[in-house]
This record gives structure tokens, sequence and C-alpha cells, in this order.
């Protein structure tokens, strides 16, 4: 039997980036907030300080600061024809655990999404007709706008000290930053990183070709920062220990980086770690969330009573969350009724490697978010006319840091080992770079998660079931523009390249992007959406779902811009409507 | 460090199933960031000689194998002078040996190829499994006793076969074992010395990794000038001590 708890206001299930801005949020407002984390408490000091913090093996390999699979995984197939088996290695994509969520090992690749991603079926339709959209492309617009969104964008971006160069400042194009960028009130906080010899070089052959490469906005700091709450973060030292990896130099902006510092001071704050919430529990005809149920680190089961629940657990665990507790109409792709699992997307990423003879390079020197990208063909910045796609992806090179066991990369033709991949190694591990495309994935009727009906987890209970594969929309997409990054790479003049295209199925294996979407996603009425532009849940109003679970299809770049805009958003809603009168803030 | 310790742990053993008794309840934090001295999960170095894993058989064909794969040559030291050979025992004897984090639970099924790993064998079973299929082919192939013995052109076609599934293991599925094989050989002879490999740090040397170097600061801008720091590990570099 659960044991039962005092009721709070407000309760948050999962605390990494979206539990964090919600905890500073509410507590602001005077709310009593308790949030529950499954994972332990993690911080600078004790996880991964500079001293041990530079361990490819442990960290990335061993997957330390990850989702134990042992625990918790789902199940994974391309289509409904297939069996899906669990995931039972990370590979694709690395969920987090313990507090700070992916948050803590994120590059820091910091996007706002372009004005008419917002409107991806509208405005496809009215520039390419309605034949531009296949049946089965599920696409939606989202609800909200970008100019609804860009006071929000920008307080993320104040308070994670994005060291970047502006495009369009009110509606002024800016020399030197992103031409396809909506317009934005301010200058970003923090000037670019330094550029190293790699990204230079993209850039120069970009601009040859008429290209405006820009520095990738990034969330590693330029120069010391003192954010709007106060907190300090470090200059960002370049170590290329970052992608996949905890920051030791409080140099990368992290909920521990920007807010706990501040939140974890509160007197109406409490978190409790190594908490896991099993279940909503959900009273569906006052259509309201009651409590949460969760089991403790010793198995105990407790009922925590709450007057509102904000979900905040990843995309994945919020859809299986919702799913287990029974709120809203799971998705059939069948009838393509239900809302509950539908339009799960992906990211589809490709590369061109580069290899020069002449050139030292030092690939080791790099930050989660260093580099220079070219944009245009992103979203609808180019005519998408007679290509037979939608949708699009930046081209950049991005020097994270080349760490040996992941990166190593020979020319074509190499063996995988002996002498002659030896010496292949050897002779090009400092000499070559590499260009990436990262593409959206449109949303699409046979692309769902649902509730596994073999596999369970620790508990017994049925683990997420992921069925997804990429459309001919995305590999027609993603070929067209890693062309586009093979003509640059050519530009640059090098002894020989190697264009790595995405072929075949979405496949588990390789390490991909934890760019997942969908799933409880939001727009304009309960019979196409979950959740409403509030991210208010249309079938319990005091449930509010974060995350890039809310996000229709996935426009061509990194989810996490986007996903603080929209908790700011809801915030604000939550503070200055909600509160004032508890019901549903859109009436279906 | 105990606490923390206990945490990672925790989780581990409730994934397994196991009696939890005495595990303390949650931990609620309020007030204040939580921080203790001396609390800092530090990783723990690979200590001694010796094999703790492998048997003298397995130990030869192991040896043999990473030998081939990373060869030493006129480029310098291969995966046995970087002391691959230990760091795989020493991985195998530990959490990733036991494929502690991994999901492990059936019904089990071979499924198609974009869904991975689909094995009931831990890493551990899964180098007992294949060392032996490996000698005994090659016994019955004829040419020697045991693939250790085999001359180094015979060695290399037989791994040529093995990798392109022209041989069948017993026991496990051979591209199971051979990318596990190829990987843990490149993390042996490129992680930090502090695992048992990559001795005197010949990994990162033969490329031009500079390690767990912390401010790269002075050398962001410096455009084609070679990195002028030799390469660094967690607990230093041996020049750093005096013997
Ligand atoms: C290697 C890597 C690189 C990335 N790089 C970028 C990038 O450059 N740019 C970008 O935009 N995005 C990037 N991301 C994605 C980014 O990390 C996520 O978008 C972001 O962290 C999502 O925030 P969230 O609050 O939804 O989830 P998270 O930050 O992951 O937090 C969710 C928390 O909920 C907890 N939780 C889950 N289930 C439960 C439960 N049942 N009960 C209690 N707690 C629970 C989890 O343990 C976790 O702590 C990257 C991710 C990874 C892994």
């Amino acid at each position: 039997m659960a044991t039962r708890l005092p009721p709070v206001d407000v309760l948050i299930v999962g605390f990494g980036w979206t539990g964090a801005i919600l905890g500073q949020e509410l507590t602001d407002a005077g709310l009593n907030v308790l949030a529950l984390e499954r994972g332990a408490w993690r911080d600078t000091p004790i996880d991964f300080p500079p001293t041990f913090d530079q361990d490819e093996l442990r960290y990335y390999w061993r997957h330390e600061l990850f989702e134990p699979l042992a625990h918790e995984t789902l199940t994974v197939r391309n289509n409904v024809s297939e069996t899906a088996l669990p995931m039972r290695r990370l590979g694709s994509f690395l969920p987090g655990i313990n507090v700070g969520g992916a948050g803590v090992h994120w590059n820091g690749q910091t996007w706002r999404f372009l004005p008419s991603d917002f409107l991806a079926r509208s405005h496809n339709q009215s520039r390419y007709g309605a034949k531009a959209i296949p049946p089965d492309m599920t696409i939606q617009d989202w609800g909200v706008t970008y100019d609804e969104l860009e006071p929000h964008y920008d307080k993320f971006e104040y308070l994670c000290g994005i060291s970047g160069k502006a495009g369009n400042l009110q509606g002024a194009i800016q020399p030197g930053g992103n031409p396809f960028e909506g317009p934005r009130r301010r200058e970003y906080p923090n000037p670019p990183l330094a550029m190293s010899y790699p990204p230079t070089l993209f850039a120069e052959a970009a601009r040859s070709l008429g290209h405006s490469p820009f520095p990738q906005p990034a969330a590693n700091m330029s120069r010391p920062y003192v954010n709007p709450l106060g907190v300090q973060l470090g200059p960002c030292t370049y170590c290329g220990f970052c992608e996949k990896f905890g920051c030791g130099n409080y140099s990368k902006a992290s909920a521990q980086t920007t807010i706990l510092p501040v939140l974890m001071k509160k007197p109406n704050f409490t978190l409790r770690t190594e908490s896991e919430v099993i279940k909503l529990n959900y009273d569906a005809a006052a259509k309201r969330v009651v409590s949460a149920t969760y089991v403790d680190a010793s198995g105990q089961e407790f009922e925590q009573p709450a007057e509102m629940v904000i979900l905040a657990a990843y995309i994945l665990h919020n859809v299986r969350l919702l799913l287990l507790s029974g709120i809203g109409q799971p998705y059939d792709p069948q009838s393509g009724q239900g809302v509950i699992g539908k339009n799960y997307a992906y990211q589809i990423t490709s590369s061109v490697n580069v290899f020069f003879d002449d050139k030292v390079l030092n690939p080791f020197i790099g930050a989660g978010a260093h580099g220079m990208v070219v944009d245009k063909y992103n979203g609808d910045n180019f005519d998408h006319s007679g290509l037979g796609f939608i949708g699009g992806g930046y081209i950049g090179n991005i020097q994270t840091g080349a760490r040996p066991i992941e990166t190593h990369p020979t020319p074509e033709g190499t063996p995988k080992w002996g002498s002659a991949w030896k010496k292949a190694v050897a002779a090009n591990y400092l000499k070559s770079m590499s260009i990436a495309t990262h593409g959206a994935v449109m949303s699409h009727r046979g692309n769902y998660l649902d509730l596994d009906p073999t596999y369970r987890d620790v508990y017994g209970r049925p683990l997420l079931r992921m069925t997804f594969d990429f459309t001919d929309n995305e590999h027609r997409m993603s070929d067209y523009i890693t062309d586009r990054a093979a003509e640059i790479a050519r530009a640059m003049n090098p002894r020989e390249i190697k264009v790595n295209y995405r072929k075949g199925s979405w496949d588990v294996v390789p390490y991909q992007t934890t760019h997942n979407t969908g799933g409880a996603i939001m727009g304009k009425d309960p019979k196409s959406s979950a959740i409403n532009r509030y991210l208010q849940s249309w079938d319990a109003h005091n449930l509010f779902v974060m995350g890039s679970t809310a996000f229709p299809q996935n426009p061509g770049y990194n989810p996490t811009g986007t996903v603080a805009a929209l908790a700011y958003f809801s915030a604000d809603a939550i503070k200055n409507q909600y509160l004032k009168s508890p019901g549903f803030l859109v009436h279906a | 460090m105990a606490k923390r310790k206990l945490s990672r742990r925790r989780l581990l053993a409730a994934a397994a199933g196991l009696p939890l008794a005495g595990a303390a309840s949650a931990q609620v934090i309020r007030g204040d960031m939580p921080w203790r001295e001396g609390e800092a999960d530090a990783p723990t170095p690979v200590q001694g000689g010796g094999y703790k894993f492998f048997n003298p058989a397995e130990a030869a064909c192991i040896e043999a194998v990473v030998a081939r794969l990373i060869p030493r040559d006129e480029l310098g030291p291969g995966a046995v002078e970087a002391g691959v050979p230990i760091f795989i025992d020493r991985q195998l004897i530990g959490e990733f040996g036991r494929g502690a984090r991994w999901y492990m639970q059936g019904p089990w099924g071979s499924g198609e190829k974009t869904q991975g790993y689909q094995t009931r064998l831990t890493p551990a079973a899964v180098y007992r499994a294949a060392l032996k299929s490996i000698d005994d082919l090659v016994g019955r192939e004829g040419k020697a006793a045991t693939f250790a013995k085999l001359g180094p052109a015979d060695q290399d076609d037989f791994l040529h076969r093995l990798e392109k599934g022209q041989v069948q293991l017993s026991g496990v599925e051979t591209k199971t074992f051979f990318d596990m094989l190829l990987q843990n050989t490149m993390e042996g002879f490129w992680s930090d010395p502090i695992y048992g490999g990559n001795r005197d740090m010949v990994g990162w040397k033969l490329i031009g990794f500079p390690g767990a170097r912390y401010d790269n600061r002075p050398f962001v801008t410096q455009y084609g000038k070679p990195y002028p720091l030799p390469p660094v590990g967690l607990m230093g570099r041996p020049a750093w001590s005096r013997s």
C-alpha cells in the first residue's frame, strides 16, 4: 500500500532542464513546489570535476551519465509488420537520468525555430499547393507563433548566456549572423566563441560558394558571465569533453550551472531524488490529476497529492506515463484516431569527412557547440519547387573535440584493422574534419509511440514501444542537403572527401541525436492534439506536459531552445491565467 | 563517495531484481545545494598485473588476436604493447562484463539488424564462448593447434573470414563477437591509461591526441601549428613522477 503524503501546490515529475525551469518560475509565483527525480543528486564537484571529467571510456562508452537500460528501456521497430524488440544497449539516442537530466551532457547548440516552422502545414500548403503534403504526412501547425515565443527564447538565451551573433535584430539583417532567422529583440548575451581552424576553413569555403556562414549559437561561454538570476559561469576552455560529458568548468549552461544554485535555496522548494513516478492518478470525471504514485530507492510506494502536476520527465517518459495513467486517448495508426503517441519524430543526420594532406587541424580542440553553420537549406529558406520534399536542415562544421575512440576517421576503402588501418588513422587524425548535416523529420501516420505488449520494466509495467522509420521525404531531403555539404567540402580543396549519406531504415545502433519529439503534441483542438498551446492537457486541466513531447513534427534544428521557450510560455500562462481561475485555458 | 556509489549500485541492484534490504529511502533535498567534502566519485585505476578473467588459453588467444588487429609495426607499439588484453580482462570482470546497465530480460528474438544487440549473453559470456570456439575452429582446420600458434598471415586470414562471417563460431553469433572485440580493442588502445590499456599513452602518441588536457584556450586560433604539449592522463604523465 502506498503511504499517502501531505499535498503540495505543484508536483514536478522529473528534474532536468524543463523541471528546473518550471520549478524556478512557479516558486517565484509563491507556490509550494515539490520535484520528484528518479535519479540521484548530481553536481560538478562530485560527479564531473576537471580532475577526472575528461574520461571518454567512463562517460561516453560506459554510459555513466545516461539512463541505465536495465532499469527501463523501450522497444523499437521500423514498422507495424515487425515485432518490436528491446533497445538492450544505448545507441541512437542517450536519455538522461539524475538531477539535470540530459541537460548535463548536452552539446549546448541552442537554436530558435524559423517562423515558418510553426506553420508547417499551412505555410507549405500555401506556397507549394496541397499536393506538396502527401496524405500520410501528418504534419500540423503548432498553435503558437514565433512572435509569441520570441520573448521566451530571449529569456532562455540570457539565462544560459548563449554565445552567438544575431542575424536579424528587429527586422534588420546583421552581417555575420544567420540571415534566415526570425527577428530577435536584442543581441545574444555573449559574443561568439573563438573559432579554431576547421570551422574557419569551412566558413571560407561556404562564403566562396555564396553562403552566409555564422557561428553556431552556443551554451558554451565565450567569456565569464553572470546570468539574470545572479549565477556565474566561467569561460569555456575548449577541452573537447562537452558533448556527452558534464562540464567540469561551469562553462556549459545546464540546470546546475544556471538555476539550481538559486532554486535549491528557496524555502518553498523541495527536491526528492531517487523517487520514480510510476503513475499519475487521474480523475476522469473531474478532468484532473489528483496525485502521483512514486517508488523510492527502498522500493516503498508513496502517493503524493498535488493541486497541479508538471510532467517534465523527457519526451519518452512523458508519453509513457500518460499511456500508463490512462490520460488521453491512445493513438491508433490504422484509423488515425487518438492522440497519445501520435506524430513521434526524430532527426535525420549525415556527414562528409574532409581529409587534408597539408593542414594540421588539431581536431581535439573543441566544445559542444563550437563551429560554423550554413542555414540556407533549412526549413523553407530555399525554394522546394520540384524537389519532391519539404523541410530541410543546417550544414555545419561543429568541432566537438575528436575523442579518439569515437573519432578516428579513415578514407574510403581503408580496412577496419591491421597495419594499413593503423597507418591511415595515424596519417589522418590531425588533418581531417567533418561537415555535418542536421535535418528535419516530418511526422508520418505510421510513426508513433504506444505500450509494448510483451516487454516489461523492473516493476513489471509495459515498456514504451517506438515504431519509426525515415520516409521518402526525409531521405530525399537529407540526400539533397548532403550533396550541398559535399559541395562545400570540395570547395575546401582537400586531398579527398568521403560522403556518408543516411541510407536505409532508421537503425537503433549508431548514435545519431537525442532529439526525440512528439507523442503528446500541441495543437488547436483535442481531436488532433494532446495538449493545447499552453502545454495544458486537453484531458486534465491541472496537468502541463513539458518537453519536445509537444512538437507536432521535428524541424531541422536542435530542440532545446524551443523546448525551453515553450516551458517559459507555459509557465507564464500558469502564473498569469491559470492560478487566477484554475480550469482549461482554451475551450474545446 | 560512499553515498554516491551506493546510489548508483542501488539502481543497478534494483534493476537486477535483487533485494534492497537496508537501502535508505529517497533523499529529501531542501535549502541548499548538498555537498560534502570527499564525495567526489573518482574512477578506480586498474591495479596489478596478471589476468583475472582470462584463463591461460584464453589469454594466449586474445593476445594473439589483438596483436593482429593493431599490430606492432614501423609506426610503433600495437595493442599488446599498449596493454589492451589487460584492459579487456578488467572490463570483463567489471560492470561492463556483466552487462549491468543493459536490458537483459527476455523473451529473446533476433529481429532486424536495425533493432540492435539481441543476444542473451553478457560480454563476459561472449568472450568465453568465442575464444574457445576460435581455438577449436583453428584446431579443426589443422594448420596449428590454436590461433596463437598460427603464423601472422594465417592469423590475418582467419580474422578476415571471421569479420566477413565466413567462419561461424559456436555458442555466440560471429558478428556480435567481432564487433565487440574490435570496439573493445579500440577502447583499450585509446582510453585513459588508468583502465590498463593505452600504456605510456602509446595510442594517443600515435595520432597526436593530447589526452586529458584541461585548457586549450591558448591554442584555439593557432591555425595550422602543431599542438605543443605532450599528452597527459588523468593521473598525470610519466614525467610528473620521479622514481
Ligand atoms: C548527448 C546529447 C547531446 C545533446 N545536445 C543538444 C544540443 O546541442 N542542443 C539541443 O538543443 N539539445 C541537445 N540535446 C537534447 C537536450 O538534452 C534535451 O532536449 C533536454 O535535456 C530535454 O529537457 P527535458 O526537461 O525534457 O528532459 P531532461 O533534461 O532529460 O530531464 C528529464 C528528467 O526526468 C527524469 N525522469 C524521467 N522519468 C521519470 C520518472 N518516471 N519519475 C521521476 N523522474 C523521471 C529523468 O531522470 C531526467 O532527470 C542533447 C542530448 C544529449 C543526450
